[in-house]
């Protein structure tokens, strides 16, 4: 049976020049970065390569470039390597849940938090952060691109009323890098989270931004390394990989592999919304990364439809958090006040590079004919339809 | 039939691990399903609920063992969370009984609500017109009659067709027992030959979202959590004949036939005969008394035929572990059934429900007044 995979917010598969710049790491290239010999040296020549990589892809010197093993862990060492009991945290409720619960891990430990609103676009206002700013204020986090919608926050603004306020800013970046141009300098940031699994890299590997100058509190303790940010002896294979995946992304703002992929999104969302009754595209009007395209289907089960479609071939997602069978309604699109009945009906498409013209295809054959017999037999659907 | 999609109901027991495994060795495209019912965390650690769960039926550790046979079969499967609706059609009805002085029985309204309707339309909703479950039951249509009919399953001892009253037509047509022809370790063997290591786990016997079994924390526990109080019901305990024996401190607190926790020490030992939840009243009296030949009863689902038109000689169980015993059925009012038994039965408990069969055959059956 024919698959197509349109879940890349949730993982990308390896491009091709990754892996062949993973391989040789597996087995010549193995060595540990911290040792005298052959293998030590060139196993700390492929990282710091991948450090300049990053360091492109962010514009920001390859110093402040910190490796970690992904996402959630470069924002658990962001927020709690910045705070301390007593400080204050602006956040906002639409972060992902490496944020959000190690906000509450603060909130018990002794910091406040406060977790900002969003309006009906999903799009936080700056008006807000600068509002909720105290003197206790220590750090805002808010991050750059949602993983569920793909909107794209105001982060030029806040870092500006950061800088202002002379508080730190941390974004997570996860869903951006590759999709949209990052310059650490125009953001204003202080701290900002890749992901390599997001970027075509593998899973296992990440990095996070650290402004010269900021004060980090380390989560791991051990050996120097990072600069005695990030104890561990590094993941050589997952950041050569992450490197080559960095530079592909950074290239793919030129080569136009990004241009397509906004297209490729364009042209699947326009047909279902052509095609399809009683939809809506969840922020579609919103600043936007260019590869997703959160639609609710009217009198539909999210997940019934993404069971649905997987058994006939087709990945795609709810974009709400699953937790060992417990699937919560999406914390993102209830925040954006979507009623429960249309946050459950919403259906999350993410392009990669890997995705052709003849992927979306295969998808706009499947998406209306499921839809259609879903509704068939809905009673609510037919309710109204009677 | 072999391209049909069937659906499987996997609980993570033996039962519906094996029907999994059966219907794949037969080349059915199988996906396996698991319904998500109750957050087992949720009361954990409550004062009277334990603090840990072992694996109940759909806890955490069960949907694992599910997820793991699916994996060891090759078929698809997928969680459906359903917390909602249990809570709403299952737990909460399980509570107003217990708080009006009836003794309930989630697992029939879980069949009616979730299990046999909203599972199946999920199987539809994805393509699979059929659900197959792990219950030891037979259902086979009737050419004579034109229905489907429900039977008793060759493993007498694990007989779950008294929970089943309740399926509809079209629901019975849409299910498949595969294991109403097989007795337990039959079941069990089959799980071993299939490569599934979870063939020796115990069966589960509790009601699923009350690990313990004590249905008193659990009321507590959970109308603590709904920020409800438990009403104050305590009362008078008296005799048929009116006759003031002691007090009690609720009537959730009791279910016909009960023996224990009266308070009251008498000559002879005391039973639950009643209880009267408007007066508050628990009446209690001698074993002789907990003996009755009539039940009535209510929210009638018929199988075999359409109604009940003129009486009817059947044999009827009273409850799950109950023999059962000769009776004639008579309709007497619009949502109202009367059960005259030939011999008296012991402890007829309203909130429960009563089973007609015609041997093997299930008639119907409806819900104890």
């Amino acid at each position: 049976m024919q698959r197509v995979y349109l879940d890349n917010n949730a993982t990308t598969p390896l491009l091709p020049e990754v892996f062949e710049a993973m391989r040789p790491h597996f087995f010549e290239k193995f060595g540990n970065a911290s040792s005298i010999h052959q293998q030590g040296q060139q196993a700390h020549a492929a990282i710091e390569g991948s450090r300049e990589r990053l360091a492109e892809l962010l514009n920001c010197r390859p110093a402040e470039v910190v490796f970690t093993s992904g996402g959630t862990e470069g924002d658990n060492l962001a927020l709690f390597g910045m705070l301390q009991p007593g400080d204050h945290v602006i956040t906002s409720a639409v972060e992902h849940h490496a944020v959000l619960n190690s906000c509450h891990r603060l909130e018990h430990m002794g910091c406040s938090v406060t977790y900002l609103p969003v309006n009906g676009r999903a799009l936080i206002d700056p008006d807000d952060v600068r509002r909720a700013l105290r003197s206790e204020t220590k750090l805002i986090s808010i991050m750059m691109a949602n993983n569920e919608t793909g909107v794209l926050q105001p982060v030029n603004e806040i870092g500006k009323i950061a800088a202002e306020a002379d508080v730190y800013f941390h974004t997570d970046a996860v869903q951006a890098a590759g999709k949209v141009p990052i310059d650490v300098k125009e953001i204003g940031c202080d701290l900002l989270t890749i992901s390599a699994h997001k970027i075509h890299g593998p899973q296992g590997a990440g990095a996070l931004f650290v402004r010269k100058g900021t004060l980090l509190q380390p989560l791991f303790y051990g050996g120097r390394h990072e600069r005695s940010r990030r104890a561990g002896t590094e993941n050589l294979a997952g950041i050569a990989g992450l490197g080559k995946a960095a530079e592909i992304a950074h290239l793919g703002f030129r080569d136009g592999s990004v241009a397509r992929l906004s297209q490729l999104r364009d042209r699947l969302e326009k047909t279902i919304v052509e095609t399809v009754e009683q939809v809506a595209v969840n922020s579609g009007d919103a600043p936007r990364v260019p590869n997703t395209s959160n639609i609710s289907f009217d009198c539909i089960e999210g997940e019934a439809m993404v069971i649905a479609l997987d058994l006939k071939g087709l990945s795609v997602s709810t974009g709400a958090a699953c937790s060992s069978g417990a699937i919560e309604p999406s914390h993102v699109l209830t925040a954006m006040g979507l009623s429960a009945d249309r946050a459950r009906g919403s259906i999350r498409f993410s392009l990669g590079k890997q995705n052709t013209s003849e992927d979306a295809e295969f998808a706009l054959q499947l998406v209306p004919d499921v839809i259609a017999r879903l509704r068939e037999i809905s009673p609510a659907y037919n309710k109204t339809h009677a | 039939m072999l391209n049909q999609t069937i659906a499987v109901a996997m609980s993570g027991g033996v039962d519906s691990s094996t029907v999994a495994a059966m219907l794949c060795q037969q080349g059915y495209p199988v996906v396996g399903l698991t319904l998500q019912l109750w957050n087992q965390r949720r009361l954990a650690g409550r004062e009277g609920m334990p603090e840990s769960v072992q694996g109940r039926c759909c806890s955490i550790d069960d949907v694992y063992d599910a997820r793991h046979v699916a994996e060891t079969l090759g078929i698809p499967y997928y969680v459906v969370n359903q917390e909602e609706r249990f809570e709403r059609d299952v737990v909460r009805p399980f509570v107003a009984e217990y708080l009006s002085g009836r003794t309930p029985i989630p697992c029939s309204l879980c069949n009616n609500h979730l299990k046999f309707d909203q599972l199946l339309t999920t199987a539809r909703q994805i393509g699979a017109e059929l659900l197959a479950t792990g219950h030891y039951a037979r259902n086979e249509f009737d050419e004579r009659s034109g229905r489907w009919l429900l039977k008793r399953p060759a493993d007498r001892s694990k007989d779950q067709t008294y929970f089943l009253f309740g399926l509809t037509q079209e629901q019975l047509s849409r299910t498949v027992f595969p294991l109403g022809d097989m007795n337990k370790a039959d079941v069990r063997e089959q799980a071993k030959r299939a490569g599934l290591r979870l063939f020796e786990k115990p069966d589960s016997q509790e009601i699923c979202f009350i690990p313990g079994g004590d249905y008193k924390q659990f009321l507590d526990a959970y109308l603590d959590e709904q920020g409800e109080e438990v009403p104050d019901t305590a009362g008078e305990l008296v005799t048929t004949t009116g006759e003031l024996v002691g007090t009690h401190n609720g009537i959730h607190n009791f279910t016909v036939g009960q023996r224990k926790g009266l308070g009251v020490a008498t000559g002879s030992p005391l039973y639950v005969l009643e209880i009267r939840g408007d007066q508050r009243q628990v009446v209690v009296g001698s074993d002789e008394e907990l003996f009755s030949r009539t039940l009535r009863a209510s929210r009638l689902n018929w199988i075999t035929i359409e109604d009940v038109h003129e009486p009817m000689k059947v044999q009827a169980k009273i409850r799950h572990r109950h023999q059962p015993a000769d009776a004639v059925i008579e309709k007497v009012g619009d949502d109202e059934l009367l059960a005259t038994f030939d011999q008296p039965q012991r402890a007829i408990t309203p909130g429960q429900a009563v089973v007609f069969y015609a041997g093997d055959i299930v008639v119907g059956g409806g819900w104890i007044l």
